[in-house]
């Protein structure tokens, strides 16, 4: 085979693997904006936030450590301890419910039945207050997370194809064991929504609000849960890119990304947001791979933006949204 | 609500059409202008002309911009940084190019400019609305400040990729570059200031403004009586990009100097001038000066409380600031979405009638 083709099949792989941690993030959103009519943009900044708690609490971090020596004038960082990894998962999960249950209690509380924009408006200074309470509690620097999931070249990836085609394909196993992850999280939610008497109410105001409250489903406890598992979702895509890249700033902007795979897979379909995230994450790479020398590169950028507002005007619901949105 | 107050009676059209039919408003308002005229320009020195007068200036131009769009009619716009980008690297090709043209020309010029670009990334705004447009506009933002950053033409081929000012003078008086006094940027962005405002004031009260409110309010029934939804929406992408172009023009050419598109022009921009718009008021001329100074000033005071006053460190104040500008802004949008501008205007309701309030 051509090396240019072997190529272009490595950079899809690559691609795809990539589409998976946007898939993820775009997930969050999808959960939230299907039970609650809420287009979070906080999404990638819970992320960040879910990530920079994980990492303070398993090094033992003392919250607010900065802030606290500022104040006091003392020389506190750190309690002393590590905590297991998975602990410390248990209890950054408690940590994000409490923040669901607080957004739930203290903002949307008061914003139900506004316009949409404005709900959107309050998640972006939703995003602006996470953002300082993380730095805040954790301090700003990057920062490593290592929970002990595999890293670097997959050997037997590079073996196999270079027996196959005398070319090694370079595959992360962090990017597999991602995508496993995904898959399996996705398969949990799908469980969950079928299966459970929780997920079928959350089908229910997903639905219809005021036929599910007539039937005596918690409105008010149905969005703290969805908020929950958004925060649960995040904090997977958290650990996934705080392994990857470091957590840092940077990990909120990716919701930014998820933001096309939404427009491109619909706001309100689950299978949506994985294939649309797989579509983005392809595409950006091949995109760069093929067009981005012509154009000077660093296309990802906005690649992704473009060709969803390529869709919004030919297919504005996405590919397997509903048709709810207002046409003009 | 009327504006007209009792007691106040006009005699003739002009009067009653005048930009302020109200004395007080009309007199307090010529006090305004007088003291930003008169009485600054005296005082100002380098550091309240960088830190406060000229960021507030041009912010508050921006904010009108904006809040045309958003404000009065409707449409969310995340891409303001990209578009302020276009001012300024509009800007900085006019004045390389054309160095004999007055750098008056050369900002409203570039205000025109952005208005065609913003004007082109307005049209999927005639299928879409919502946060669907919202996600539009912020393709234009990444989109355009790739643009800035790659395409060498337009910051002239310089190795470090920074637009830099060259020394411009309006009158015989300097302007642009680093020689230029601190009440000279003041007054040329205090004359561009009065300028706009005065534009937008009158297009908002005028059959234009009317007709981006009826399409803000219920686009379809705003259609039905008349109002062609296209050419409002698109002139309304029009006039806020040819404000928020001049904003980004001077911004870039007066206040610094020199800039690099992703730095002086990125997200955080656009968030920051959305901020001012809901943080001062939707749709409302005065909010957009009241949110640019709330904004402009929150950081500056933060500082020399935190870190000048306390001795905190600096990293911690802004901080402080993320979270103190969020949660204004969910505050604001639960308590009174109409912002600072509704506040003064509930104010003055009350003081009107008090000690009697019934």
């Amino acid at each position: 085979m051509p090396d240019q083709l072997l190529f272009a099949m490595e950079v899809t792989l690559n691609g795809l693997m990539a589409g998976v941690l946007y898939a993820l993030v775009a997930l969050g959103f999808v959960l939230i904006f299907k039970a609650s009519g809420i287009f979070n943009y906080a999404q990638g900044v819970m992320a960040l936030f879910a990530a920079l708690t994980l990492v303070g609490i398993m090094d033992g971090q003392v919250p607010f450590a900065h802030l606290i020596n500022a104040i006091f004038g003392t020389e506190i960082h750190h309690f002393g301890w590590h905590v297991p990894a998975l602990l410390a998962i248990v209890l950054t999960m408690v940590v994000m419910v409490a923040l669901a249950w607080a957004v739930q209690r203290f903002i949307f509380r008061h914003l139900v039945n506004q316009e949409p924009i404005l709900l959107f408006m309050a998640t972006i200074g939703l995003a602006f207050v996470m953002e300082g309470v993380g730095d805040i509690m954790w301090g700003a620097d990057i920062k490593k997370l290592d929970v002990g999931l595999p890293q670097g070249i997959n050997d037997w990836i590079d073996i196999t194809t270079f027996e196959a085609f005398g070319y090694g394909f370079f595959i992360d196993n962090l990017d597999i064991s991602a995508t496993v992850v995904a898959i399996i999280l996705v398969a949990a939610l799908i469980a969950f929504s079928q299966y459970t008497k929780q997920g079928r109410a959350l089908r229910a105001v997903a639905d219809d609000h005021q036929a599910a409250l007539s039937v005596g489903i918690s409105l008010n406890f149905i969005w703290i849960l969805v908020w929950s598992i958004a925060g649960f979702v995040a904090l997977v895509a958290g650990i996934m890119w705080g392994a990857k890249s470091g957590v840092q700033f940077s990990l909120s902007l990716i919701a930014l990304k998820a933001l096309p795979v939404l427009m491109l897979g619909g706001f309100t379909s689950i299978p949506g947001a994985i294939i649309g995230g797989l579509i983005i994450g392809v595409g950006e790479k091949l995109f760069e791979f093929l067009i981005g020398p012509m154009v000077g590169g660093a296309t990802e950028n906005w690649f992704a933006y473009v060709l969803a507002l390529l869709f919004l005007v030919f297919r504005p619901q996405g590919l397997f949204g509903e048709k709810i949105i207002e046409r003009v | 609500m009327f504006y007209r107050e009792s007691g106040d009676f006009s005699t003739t059209y002009s009067q009653d059409s005048q930009t302020f039919p109200i004395r007080f408003d009309r007199y307090r308002y010529y006090v305004v202008l007088a003291v930003a005229f008169l009485v600054v320009p005296f005082f100002i020195n380098d550091y309240w002309a960088n830190a406060v007068f000229v960021p507030f200036l041009i912010y508050a131009i921006a904010a009108i911009g904006l809040n045309i769009l958003t404000g009065y009619c409707g449409q969310v716009s995340l891409g303001t940084g990209g578009f302020m980008a276009v001012g300024a690297y509009s800007c900085y090709k006019l004045m390389t190019g054309f160095p004999e043209v007055s750098i008056v020309i050369h900002v409203l010029l570039s205000g025109g400019i952005t208005a065609a670009v913003v004007t082109l990334f307005g049209l999927p705004s005639l299928r879409i609305k919502g946060f669907y447009l919202a996600v539009a506009t912020l393709a234009a933002q990444f989109f355009l400040v790739w643009l800035f950053n790659k395409v060498s033409w337009f910051y002239n081929y310089s190795a470090s990729g920074q637009i830099s000012a060259p020394e411009r003078s309006v009158f015989g008086i300097i302007v642009t570059g680093p020689n230029t006094d601190a009440w000279a940027k003041y007054m040329i962005c205090l004359v561009f200031v009065t300028f706009c405002a005065i534009v937008a004031r009158n297009l908002t009260r005028g059959s234009v403004g009317r007709k981006w409110m009826a399409i803000r309010d219920m686009d379809i029934a705003a259609e039905i009586i008349g109002v062609n939804p296209m050419k409002a929406k698109l002139t309304a992408f029009m006039v806020s990009g040819f404000f928020v172009g001049i904003a980004g023009a001077l911004f870039f050419s007066v206040y610094l100097g020199a800039a690099e598109v992703g730095e002086s022009f990125g997200i955080d921009k656009s968030f920051l001038v959305l901020f001012m718009v809901i943080i001062g008021g939707l749709g409302s001329i005065f909010g957009s000066f009241a949110g640019a100074a709330f904004m402009v000033l929150l950081p500056v005071l933060l500082k020399n409380v935190l870190v000048g006053g306390l001795g905190w460190p600096t990293d911690l104040a802004a901080h402080l600031q993320f979270i103190i500008s969020g949660s204004l802004i969910i505050i604001f949008l639960i308590m009174e979405p109409h912002g600072l501008a509704q506040l003064w205007r509930l104010a003055k309701e009350k003081l009107r009638l008090w000690p009697f309030p019934h």
